[in-house]
């Protein structure tokens, strides 16, 4: 498997470390139910197709990313800069 | 028919025409007491403990594929019960002490093989963790004995004790560790389910769930609708798409495994090893093929075949080990896709619809855990009451706080 680091390009699957669902974008506010805690940190879509995740460019340029994949075919559809997503740092 | 050798011995004498087939094909019935989905191996001791100890044979198994087509066909087949956390140690123990009696009680040859587990560890810190987990598995009145370096040497004379990455300490030895034959796990409580009544029923896919009044009606199917009051979600790495049928979002993320296995040989590694510091763990098969796996690819994914980046990792965390081993010509690789729960530890508990039951979360380790899984998750679906030994595995528990977290690593899907 091959990411496409819009930073880097074409890297190998051995520079990127996986992070998890892009529910981590959605972190809760500090008033949110302990529920809306736990769908952010456990609860899973786990969708069998496309999904979309988080993955860190570790041995590269050190930039978060959003990933949309498909989890059947392993096929990468999209690459997208974290930092460049609305909300995702509100 | 009862299996024995006197059996096999007179079969041979008359050509081999006596054997039936080991369980029936029947047709769905348009209702059931209870209807386990998923004909794994944890679907299949369910059904079968149902029947056996809760006298509940009006039961069927719906399996999408064959029986047995799952991960408990895939896995690397190590039996063992050496958890540290009380929650999953009582219940590793009642699981082993089922695999003891296994054959007995199935009439079945699963190639139970108690040959020794040996976890290795590389420093101090390390070994003191591993006191501690040998104290565990002692006090729950299971087996266990610390090896030194020396110790080891005597074991396992084959590894490499000269490298230096991750030099070897000792290694703590679980006797009554081992492996068994996965299918024929499987096919042994299949076909003593079916001898006591439940209906194995493949291809045939739940493609949803009935809920009426906050209660389970039944199952829709590929061949046609089921009704049951009572139904039990038993899927492994489709527990996610399952338990949205019922409207849930479960904690866990369908992870893929890969593992391996050589040409055979002559009989070489005695035991199960397991490697921690490297990622691998080896046995060798009763047809002499070395049997291996390391660590997860660690993304999410369904593929059932995993990237060569952690084939690469294995091979060399072999190598690393034992040399020896780097002219065996590896014949196949395969992948199973896990269901990875955040804290690494099982569900088996009630949902919010009333007789909808959920058995999931084995992680990597669930092929040892079909025998108490089944047992458990009877007792629940029939008394409606957590069995004592699995009464931790709740399905709130990462809401509450109740963590099982055996690696101590963290309660997220990322990090088991
Ligand atoms: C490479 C590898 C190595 C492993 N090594 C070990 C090991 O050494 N020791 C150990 O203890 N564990 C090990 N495991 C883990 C173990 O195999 C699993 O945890 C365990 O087999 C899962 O339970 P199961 O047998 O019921 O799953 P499965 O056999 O996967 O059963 C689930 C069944 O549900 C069916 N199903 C899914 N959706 C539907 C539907 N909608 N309708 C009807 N049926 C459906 C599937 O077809 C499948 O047959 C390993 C796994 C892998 C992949
Ligand atoms: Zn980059």
């Amino acid at each position: 498997m091959r990411l496409t680091c819009p930073l880097c390009g074409d890297r190998d699957r051995r520079e990127f470390y996986y992070y998890g669902s892009d529910d981590y974008l959605d972190r809760p506010g500090p008033e949110a139910p302990a529920s809306a805690w736990d769908d952010y940190l456990h609860n899973r879509d786990n969708p069998a197709g496309i999904t979309r995740d988080l993955w860190y460019h570790e041995q590269g340029c050190a930039q978060w990313l959003a990933v949309t994949r498909s989890t059947v075919t392993h096929e990468i559809l999209r690459v997208e800069l974290v930092a460049g997503l609305k909300g995702a740092r509100e | 028919m009862r299996y024995s050798g006197f059996r096999v011995f007179t079969e041979g004498l008359f050509g081999n025409k006596g054997w039936k087939p080991a369980w029936r094909d029947p047709a769905p019935k348009p209702e059931y007491d209870a209807i386990i989905i998923g004909g794994g191996g944890h679907g299949l001791s369910t059904a079968y403990y149902l029947a056996k100890n809760h006298g509940l044979t009006n039961v069927a198994v719906l399996e999408k594929g064959y029986l047995g087509g799952g991960n408990v066909g895939r896995n690397t087949t190590i039996v063992r019960a050496n958890y540290f956390l009380p929650g999953n140690s009582e219940f590793y123990s009642h699981s082993l002490k089922l695999w003891e009696g296994l054959e007995a009680e199935l009439n079945y040859n699963v190639m139970h093989s108690q040959r020794g587990l040996i976890n290795l560890f590389h420093s101090d810190g390390q070994r003191d963790a591993f006191v501690r987990r040998g104290n565990a598995m002692i006090n729950q009145g299971d087996d266990a004995i610390l090896l030194d370096r020396e110790g080891v040497r005597e074991h396992l004379p084959y590894l490499d004790f000269e490298q230096t990455r991750f030099p070897i300490y000792g290694g703590l030895l679980h006797p009554r560790g081992g492996s068994a034959r996965h299918d024929a796990v499987a096919w042994g409580y299949a076909r003593g389910a079916d001898r006591r009544g439940v209906d194995l029923i493949q291809n045939c896919e739940v493609t949803g769930i009935d809920i009426e009044n906050g209660k389970v009606r039944g199952v829709q199917t590929t061949r046609g609708a089921i009704r049951a009051a009572k139904v039990g979600i038993v899927v492994a790495g489709r527990s996610s798409q399952v338990a949205a049928m019922a409207g849930m979002r479960l904690p866990i993320e369908s992870h893929i495994l890969q593992a391996f296995v050589t040409e055979g040989l002559k009989p070489v590694i005695d035991h199960v090893v397991s490697f921690g510091m490297g990622h691998f763990y080896i046995s060798q098969s009763d047809k002499g093929g070395l049997v291996f796996g390391g660590d997860l690819d660690f993304y999410a994914s369904y593929a059932a075949r995993g990237n060569l980046p952690m084939v690469e990792h294995v091979m060399e965390a072999g190598m690393t080990l034992m040399p020896m081993i780097g002219r065996a010509k590896v014949l196949r690789s395969w992948g199973g896709i896990m269901d990875m729960s955040p804290d690494g530890s099982p569900i088996i508990d009630r949902t919010h619809v009333e007789g909808l039951y959920l058995d999931c979360g084995w992680n990597y380790g669930g092929f040892k855990a079909v025998p108490a899984s089944g047992w458990c998750m009877a007792h629940l679906m029939a008394t409606d009451q957590p069995h004592e030994v699995a009464k931790r595995f709740r399905l709130d528990r990462f809401a509450t706080g109740h963590l099982l977290d055996e690696e101590g690593t963290g309660s997220q899907h990322n990090l088991h």
